[in-house]
């Protein structure tokens, strides 16, 4: 049942675990400390590719205070996040494929003996080719830097084409043509991962652990520790931010487990501040070649999307990632016709994988950058251009999504309003600018990491006559507020307060499965499980009350603490009393919830990433200040509506908006993952160029302009109380708004990220040559995409699934 | 990434340190080489200050001696004796949440909480000092303490409020 009017949904609201963190009782994982406990450092590889030849270790196995050295050869089962790459070991026994690869580990008596025993390991390594960029990993066939994927260093090749976008593009009035690129950048959460595990009293183990998603580090320790999962426990400690950093499953954890069960003692591992800079699983490089057909009015006739996606060493949540530098680019407006070729190479760098907005906010940049040079081409204001082709709610897309509430329109309204744009644009002095954008992202992804038909959320409900609700969840709290909107929704429908509920959450060895703090997925997939659960609850609660007071079951109400008669709210029980007379009842009082998304209409193969039970959107409106002589940019206001759905805790909510604007914003102007060879005297390495917090430049206090956020809510029906995601979308737009912000101010068009000031001042340059003032990428090398698969739109007579007998050929060399 | 540093011979003998923190004296045992935030977290078993980089990059492990912030990470124990050492274990009065806590709780100045304790502390000092302080000088105060999840904006909201409830109540 949902009701109309929230006594908890949608007012503010302390956060449940509030009180912890200020006052530095929130327990993270390296906070943990148990007796015998000893320390774990990792030996990782100081060259970029090369083979193993041996290692000796007897030297620092002799090392005052060591306790055990590993090596690869105590781990012989590979991992990876996804089932199709399993390319990783805890330690290589082989081959080491990026400067940091762990070789073998030191568990010592504390962790300066086991870094001084480090120095003790002897490894000789056969050095091998290094592959630097993507256009080398594409002309190298060997070495290959692994022995799967398409051919060469090819990872991944990806394409489809939904409807004859040749053809579409030829009847367009103009076509687009254009070329960015999305430098990779890290997550740089404040902390550094860290696992402690230990061997309870009957030889099983548990792993507390920094991780977004307990239950797929709990498979990994099954499968390369060759353990039962029943005798694993994993307990994701809160993070100290996630950002997707601590998403994927990891060396260390599976060291540290391993050494807990070899040693019977609790053994511990905390990354330095480096190391978290080499484990990486960030944002992946991408190149971009955007081909767009528009009517003179405006409007898209198809468009043709290639990426080319820099992967780093291993696979990670690669394959996911390239399928999502295509696939959400049909969901914002109106596209009739849309092909995306998509390939991922492996290089040898730290892997790359899914950071906030997961492979969508790179092609997001491109196609929001491309509206506004057509607009401006087609005299059109931007913001007016995109509302007229805004999607349509209750529809499906070329590449057979399904829309459900779309709240864009609004949201372009809201921040156009707020921002004066109709008095800014063009209009501003020189120097000053504003820019707008759009975005839209997943409310959960609809498929789960492995394929099951199982729930992707699980939610458990204990009441008893003590009047204490205690709620079990897998979910995770990474700081976005995953154990508050699940306080919240079961306090909501229990008709108590949030802070009444007590919450066990991320445990897998306590609570139900939910799959992690991934693909914005919380609040929509453990909202619904956590509302069957509640509600079944209520059921019994109402109708216990109800045999007391006399009355029917429906008149009955949860509320406030109370359980009362609707009509008649001076019949009342304490919730307390009403809970007391449910169990004398029923019995023992707990329910359980799961969910799973609602089966996606694509039918065809690779339609599985992308669909998602709801998509959020995003505007945003960003004002700049450029400095012509410097090249600096200043920005003083940041306009942003979100289409939320229905806000659960606006504090949040707020709270995610401007956080992805912050981070979105830093990723625009400076954030930037990259690598440099060392002079071939120093081993001509290929090393991260700014691996510490002062180098990688990340926004200050200081820098932070004012965000003004608006939440728009047009609940879906197909989310929780219509509740949709907040953590994710709103970074999206904020890239392209900022970049077109920097033409209007000076006319000069920055087609790639971040947007430095010596990018700046080269386009400000060519511009006073009275060439094109543009800097970003000017060649799209030729990828081998494969044949397309063919999958007529819907409005074009197709069912979702591929059609077969129409060939096409490859195109090979697809260059500009 | 080799322990080329380790080659140096590290004095191991553990001596005996004299450490006043939240205004109680603590007798240590520790290795002359550690920092303060070693010995916090690892003797103390005060855990609520943080660490992002152990570098004096990230702010994370802010903690006041004598009232002025400074980073446990760059500190030795050693220097820090017999001078007032405040973590964020000891903002709270019993059960009374410092005005800072409470309004960093109730305005989502805290999200995953993890820099929160140094920033509590850098916040402390500059009130401390200039109870009116503004918006600029609230920036300024806290530009050395990174924060990945917020933004900044609610920090600065709640430290504004905290600053209005201290004058309300002074």
């Amino acid at each position: 049942m949902i009701k109309q009017r929230f006594d908890v949904i949608g007012k503010p609201r302390r956060r449940v675990d509030g009180r912890a963190k200020v006052t530095g009782q929130t327990r993270f994982a390296d906070d943990i400390a148990l007796p015998r406990m000893l320390h774990c450092k990792l030996l990782r590889s100081p060259l970029p590719h090369a083979e193993i030849e041996s290692v000796d270790v007897s030297r620092a196995q002799r090392a005052p205070g060591v306790h055990l050295v590993l090596t690869g050869k105590d781990f012989p089962i590979a991992f990876g996040i996804l089932p199709v790459t399993q390319d990783e070991y805890p330690l290589a026994p082989e081959r080491v494929r990026y400067v940091g690869d762990p070789v073998a580990a030191v568990i010592a008596k504390d962790e300066l003996a086991a870094f001084e025993a480090l120095d003790l390991i002897d490894v000789k390594y056969r050095p091998l080719a290094t592959i630097a960029t993507p256009e080398e990993a594409l002309a190298t066939e060997t070495p290959r830097i692994h022995d799967y994927g398409e051919r060469g260093n090819i990872h991944r090749l990806q394409a489809f084409e939904f409807g004859d976008v040749g053809e579409a593009l030829e009847r367009a009035d103009h076509v687009f043509e254009d070329l960015f690129f999305f430098e990779g950048n890290t997550h740089l959460p404040i902390e550094q991962h860290a696992a402690v595990a230990a061997v309870d009293g009957e030889g099983k183990l548990t792993l507390w652990s920094s991780t977004q998603v307990p239950h797929y580090v709990h498979r990994m320790l099954a499968r390369v520790l060759r353990v039962p999962a029943a005798h694993v426990r994993v307990v994701a400690a809160p993070n100290g931010g996630g950002f997707g950093g601590k998403c994927d499953v990891c060396n260390h954890e599976a060291v540290v487990a391993k050494a807990a069960l070899v040693l019977g003692r609790p053994v511990k591992v905390c990354l330095t501040r480096e190391e978290v800079f080499y484990m990486h699983r960030g944002r992946h490089p991408v190149l971009m070649k955007f081909r767009t057909g528009v009517t003179k009015d405006g409007r898209l006739t198809g468009m043709h999307l290639q990426t080319l996606v820099d992967g780093g060493g291993y696979g990670s949540y690669g394959v996911a990632s390239t399928f999502y530098t295509g696939a959400l680019q049909t969901v914002t407006y109106e596209l009739p016709r849309y092909r995306f070729e998509g390939a991922r190479v492996f290089t040898n760098k730290p892997p790359c994988g899914p950071k906030r907005g997961h492979g969508t906010p790179q092609p997001r940049f491109g196609q929001e950058v491309q509206l506004d040079k057509i607009a401006e081409r087609l005299g059109l204001d931007p913001a007016e251009l995109r509302l007229k082709i805004v999607a349509k709610p209750d529809s499906l897309t070329a590449n057979w999504f399904r829309i459900g509430t779309i709240g864009l329109a609004e949201c372009i309204r809201r921040v156009v309003d707020r921002s004066g744009w109709k008095a800014k644009h063009r209009k501003l002095p020189a120097g000053r600018g504003v820019g707008i954008a759009c975005g839209a992202y997943l409310c959960g992804a609809g498929l789960p990491i492995y394929w099951n038909k199982m729930p992707q959320s699980g939610v458990q409900l204990l009441l008893d006559r003590s009047g204490q609700v205690t709620v079990f969840c897998g979910a995770t709290e990474i700081g976005q507020g995953s154990d508050d909107v699940l306080a919240a929704i079961v306090a909501e429908v229990l008709g108590i307060d949030p802070f009444e509920v007590r919450l066990v959450t991320g445990d897998t060895g306590l609570t139900p499965v939910d799959l992690g703090s991934y693909s914005s997925r919380v609040t929509v997939m453990m909202g619904h499980a956590a509302i069957q659960a509640a509600g079944e609850m209520r059921e019994r609660i109402a109708d216990a009350a109800a045999e007391s007071l006399e009355v029917s079951p429906e008149r009955i109400v949860l509320a406030g603490g109370r359980v009362f008669l609707a009509d008649d709210p001076s019949r009342a029980l304490s919730f307390r009393e009403a809970v007391e007379l449910a169990e004398a009842k029923f019995g023992t009082l707990g329910a359980v919830g799961s969910y799973s998304p609602p089966r996606p209409p694509a039918r065809y193969k690779g339609g599985g990433v992308g669909p998602s039970p709801a998509y959020s959107y995003t505007a945003c409106v960003v004002e700049v200040e450029v400095d012509e002589a410097t090249g600096w940019i200043t920005v003083p206001t940041i306009w942003i509506a979100h289409d939320i759905g229905r806000t659960i805790n606006p504090v949040l909510a707020r709270g995610q908006v401007e956080g992805s604007v912050y981070m979105g914003l830093g990723e625009a102007l400076m954030e930037e993952q990259v690598f440099r060879r060392l002079p071939p005297k120093l081993s001509h390495a290929l090393v991260h160029k700014i691996p510490s917090m002062l180098e990688y430049k990340s926004l200050t206090a200081l820098d932070m302009p004012e965000v003004v956020t608006e939440l728009v809510e047009d609940p879906d029906p197909n989310c929780p109380f219509g509740a949709k995601e907040v953590g994710q979308g709103p970074l999206l737009p904020v890239m392209p708004a900022l970049a077109n912000a920097v033409y209007d101010a000076v006319g000069v068009r920055i087609d790639e990220l971040p947007i430095t000031p010596d990018k700046v001042l080269k386009a400000l340059e060519l511009k006073r040559q009275g060439k094109t003032p543009r800097v970003g990428p000017d060649h799209f090398p030729a990828v081998p995409y494969p044949a397309p698969i063919v999958v007529p739109p819907p409005w074009e007579g197709g069912d979702g699934n591929a059609v077969k007998g129409r060939e096409r050929k490859t195109e090979a060399a697809a260059a500009s | 990434m080799t322990a080329a540093a380790s080659r140096i011979p590290v004095p191991r003998a553990n001596v005996r340190l004299a450490l006043r923190v939240n205004g109680e004296a603590h007798d240590v045992l520790a290795a002359p080489y550690k920092t303060l935030l070693e010995v916090l977290r690892e003797d103390l078993a005060l855990t609520g200050t943080k660490h992002g980089c152990e570098l004096g990059e990230c702010g994370a492990c802010a903690v006041l001696v004598d009232g002025a912030p400074v980073l446990a990470c760059l500190v030795l124990a050693l220097e820090c004796e017999h001078r007032a050492i405040e973590t964020v274990e000891g903002l709270a009065r019993g059960p009374a949440l410092h005005p800072l806590q409470a309004a960093f709780a109730d305005l989502g100045a805290a999200q995953c909480g993890y820099c929160t304790p140094g920033i509590l502390m850098t916040a402390k000092a500059l009130l401390e000092r200039e109870p009116d302080a503004g918006r600029e000088r609230i920036k300024e105060a806290i530009s050395g303490n990174l924060c990945r999840c917020t933004g900044y904006q609610q920090i600065f909201e709640a430290v504004e409020e905290a600053a209005r409830r201290m004058r309300e109540r002074a």
